[in-house]
């Protein structure tokens, strides 16, 4: 492994703790739920990510071993961060979690009127066939 | 495209079967002169050229990296700016995407571009409840882009 190669993946690593970093920041300093998933689905998924990466890159390069785990782990952070984001934001706003005060619009307050009743009726069907 | 695919390493195995070598060089070497093959007989197949799809689909994958990377660049300077200056929202878009599965990997990518995050989709799938960081300079530059989203994603599907 030559001198090059061990900076380029000390540099990957750094830049994978610095997005956590960062996305920690933000995730104090940002005023409401769901602009803090903004920060902790977008940075920590790429952060994660060029960390295995940069792991990845290590042990196949100076051990000369190719580990599938690694890049099973990345597709399956790569695929599940941003789906977990849009869970956590779309069942805070179905239980009135408000948005921060200066936020500009809402559309999805006239769905949201009429659609969480519907949605306890079909989990309410979905128990009593069960 | 299924189809076309299996039929691919039918001739893959078939090239193995006259050549009579076991190895996964010639299982390729089979697999390429299939594509030939089946480029040349396109009319008469079903569907479009299956590895037309194939080119589109790793397109729309460097058009999610790029979209990642460019997304945390602007997440990064949203977080690190010393005055908060964002206008969060929730805005609706509709989508002529159908099946489901095109609408979760819209969703998907739309999760991981600059600025929005998707909310919730309606009943009957054509509208989509995103939430951006910043409503003002984001709604026009957010339209083209899920403009070339929504394409990328029919170049694959259709």
């Amino acid at each position: 492994m030559t001198e090059t190669i061990s900076i380029f993946i000390g540099v990957v690593v750094l830049l994978g703790s610095l997005l956590s970093l960062v996305t920690t920041i933000g995730l104090i300093r940002l005023p409401d739920v769901y602009t803090r998933s903004h920060a902790a689905s977008k940075s920590a998924t790429l952060g994660v990510l060029l960390i295995l990466v940069a792991a990845l890159l290590y042990f196949w390069l100076a051990d000369n071993y190719f580990s599938a785990r690694l890049v099973l782990g990345i597709v399956f952070v790569f695929i599940t961060a941003p789906v977990a984001g849009h869970l956590i934001s779309r069942a805070a706003y179905y239980t009135d979690v408000p948005l921060w005060e200066k936020s500009v619009k809402d559309d999805l307050k006239t769905k949201a009127r009429h659609e969480p009743k519907k949605e306890i009726e079909k989990r309410q069907k979905v128990h009593t066939e069960a | 495209m299924a189809f076309q695919i299996l039929i691919n390493v039918v001739i893959a195995f078939s090239w193995m079967f006259l050549k009579n070598q076991w190895t996964f060089p010639d299982f390729i070497i089979g697999y390429f002169w299939g594509l030939v093959i089946l480029f040349l007989m396109r009319k008469f197949l079903p569907g479009r050229f299956y590895f037309e799809r194939v080119l589109a689909a790793g397109r729309l994958f460097f058009l999610f990296l790029r979209e990642l990377v460019l997304a945390n660049v602007q997440v990064i300077r949203d977080i690190l700016r010393p005055k908060l200056k964002i206008e969060p929202g929730i805005f609706a878009m509709p989508t002529e995407l159908k099946s489901d599965w095109e609408i979760t990997l819209l969703s998907l990518l739309i999760t991981l571009t600059p600025g929005t995050l998707v909310m919730d989709v309606s009943d009957d799938n054509k509208i989509l409840y995103i939430h951006a960081m910043n409503i003002p300079d984001a709604d026009q530059a957010i339209a083209e882009i899920k403009n070339t989203f929504e394409k990328a994603i029919m170049e694959v599907t259709r």
